[in-house]
């Protein structure tokens, strides 16, 4: 049996020294390659410091991090991002910044110069498969929001990265371009299959789009209960009507007002 | 455009908006000169009605006259202090994006530096010029330094602004990319500080020209602020005056370069009045 992609040992993540806020407390969780987990969680619960720590932004105060075999003590350059707001550049073109990636990540930097026209059919390739085609040359204050969030998916993706991590990417749009980009998601994720850590206090879409939905406690933050998604895919919106959809959103959300009051939870 | 659809008195409409809005673009481009034409107009007048003595307020008239009677020595002179401010300016714009940066970049930076910079900042520049004559002599020098040590200042802390102020966000997106913080400047945060940038160049280079002012009076050897020196020992306000004026002209034309170039480079940042201006007139 191979290693989990991601382990996550015993993890507490304390900010701002001894006295500080703790944010994580034994905090454990595993994604398998090519695993598309979901982490749901009360606001405040300490999830988007889980990203940090896993894409090595943060050294964890406690516990180890290992991610593809190897313990993380630095930024790793395989980690896609993508956040709430869209973080686009303005001053520059979408099509230039969905490439922005490949002027930095060490392996890619050297080669774009040589080989410009292949890494840009591949960025014009992803905003095709994200509904963007024909976008290239407009700027970033020329599109909606749903479309810069799209152009923000697309450079998450740009280089390939073996682990996406998403901090609450559709949190900030509209119920129908959420759901919208929801089967954009869905859709990249079923072509390339990278590891996705999505979090999100949005339980639908939890349950739409992961195979495997984690609840984080109320701070200081740990996994306190974990779903099976065992829906066929593709999920369409038709299958978010359907009662398995339904019992399993109904009992995350009774597994979250647990988490919430600091109930043990019971699953 | 108009026309397909609508209805005649909506059309009216339609074209009696856009009348008024031509109008009002054309008094907007007319506006500045009809303001300075109409400042020289009551200044003229009043000298003359009041019978004001040339030796405390001579009319736009004897002004001008003053200014085409002297004309070679004033363009000269003028060239002198363009070129005296230009290089003090060059030397502000390279230590002011550099400092910039280090300050923007680097809180240990920014806390070593900074208190020092504000001290070095309030000090008059008046009386930095005798000791900046006594190190480099009478000559250019003390009119280019003055230009560079007055324009620096805004340079450094608009620069520093936009490189401090990058969304941590950002940041994240490009460190777990593997950059490294020379990579964040670079990709982020120096376009990001352009605007800022060019804001304070039309700041500098206005006071820029203070800067060599003020050194050439003080030292008077060349430049405008020389020929104001000697005019105003011969009595000659007129040409004091002829002066003055041909300096704020000065001041306008290379903040107009400034603005033009700070809008072809970075006109994504202010592309939101860009619109309002050309859908409200």
């Amino acid at each position: 049996m191979s290693r989990p992609f991601v382990e996550i040992d015993n993890v507490a993540m304390r900010y701002g020294g001894v006295s500080g806020t703790l944010a994580l407390q034994n905090c454990s969780l595993n994604v398998e390659q090519g695993e598309f987990v979901a982490v749901v969680g009360p606001s405040g619960c300490g999830k988007s410091t889980l990203m940090r720590l896993v894409s090595g932004l943060w050294p964890a105060t406690e516990g180890n991090v290992i991610v593809a075999g190897q313990e993380v003590d630095g930024p790793l350059s395989m980690v896609g991002m993508a956040f709430q707001n869209p973080t686009l550049l303005p001053w520059r073109r979408i099509l230039s910044n969905v490439m922005l990636p490949l002027e930095v990540v060490p392996e890619h930097r050297k080669r774009l110069r040589a080989e410009r026209p292949m890494y840009e059919a591949r960025a014009r390739e992803l905003l095709r498969l994200v509904g963007l085609e024909g976008f290239d040359s407009k700027f970033p204050y020329q599109l909606s929001g749903g479309m810069q969030q799209r152009t923000s998916m697309c450079r998450a993706l740009v280089h390939e990265p073996a682990l996406l991590m998403l901090d609450e990417p559709f949190s900030a749009l509209d119920v129908f371009t959420r759901e919208d980009l929801w089967g954009v998601l869905q859709q990249v994720w079923m072509t390339r299959k990278p590891t996705v850590v999505l979090v999100t206090h949005d339980l639908r879409e939890a349950v739409y789009l992961a195979d495997r939905v984690l609840v984080m406690s109320a701070r200081p933050g740990r996994i306190v209960a974990e779903r099976k998604v065992d829906l066929p895919r593709p999920r369409t919106l038709d299958s978010t009507y359907a009662p398995e959809f339904q019992a399993l959103v109904h009992d995350l959300r009774r597994y979250i007002a647990m988490a919430r009051s600091g109930e043990e939870v019971v699953v | 455009m108009s026309g397909n659809g609508m209805s005649p008195r909506a059309l009216a409409r339609y074209e009696a908006m856009a009348a008024q809005a031509r109008r009002q673009r054309r008094l907007q481009t007319a506006l500045p000169w009809i303001v300075i034409i109409g400042m020289f107009v009551f200044w003229e007048i009043g000298c003359r009605a009041f019978n004001v003595s040339e030796f405390i307020l001579p009319a736009p008239s004897r002004v001008f006259a003053a200014g085409y009677r002297w004309w070679t020595p004033l363009m000269w002179d003028s060239l002198d202090t363009l070129k005296t401010t230009m290089m003090g300016f060059a030397f502000a714009i390279v230590a002011g994006v550099l400092l910039g940066v280090a300050i923007g970049s680097s809180t240990m930076v920014y806390k070593g530096l900074y208190p020092l910079l504000i001290a070095f900042n309030s000090i008059p520049k008046v009386a930095v010029v005798p000791v900046l004559i006594i190190w480099f002599g009478i000559g250019m020098w003390p009119a280019v330094i003055t230009a560079f040590l007055i324009s620096f200042f805004p340079i450094v802390v608009n620069v520093a602004t936009g490189i401090a102020t990058v969304e941590p966000e950002l940041k994240d997106v490009l460190r777990a990319l593997g950059a490294r913080p020379w990579d964040i400047i670079l990709k982020v945060g120096l376009p990001r500080a352009m605007p800022y940038f060019f804001a304070s160049l039309k700041i500098a280079v206005t006071v820029a020209f203070v800067g060599a002012i003020i050194a050439e009076s003080v030292a008077p050897n060349a430049g405008i602020g020389r020929l104001m020196m000697v005019a105003s020992s011969r009595f000659d306000v007129p040409l004091v005056f002829a002066g003055l004026i041909v300096t704020g002209a000065m001041g306008i034309v290379l903040y107009l370069i400034a603005e033009f170039i700070e809008r072809r480079t970075t006109g994504w940042a202010t592309r939101g009045q860009d619109q309002n201006l050309a859908v409200g007139g």
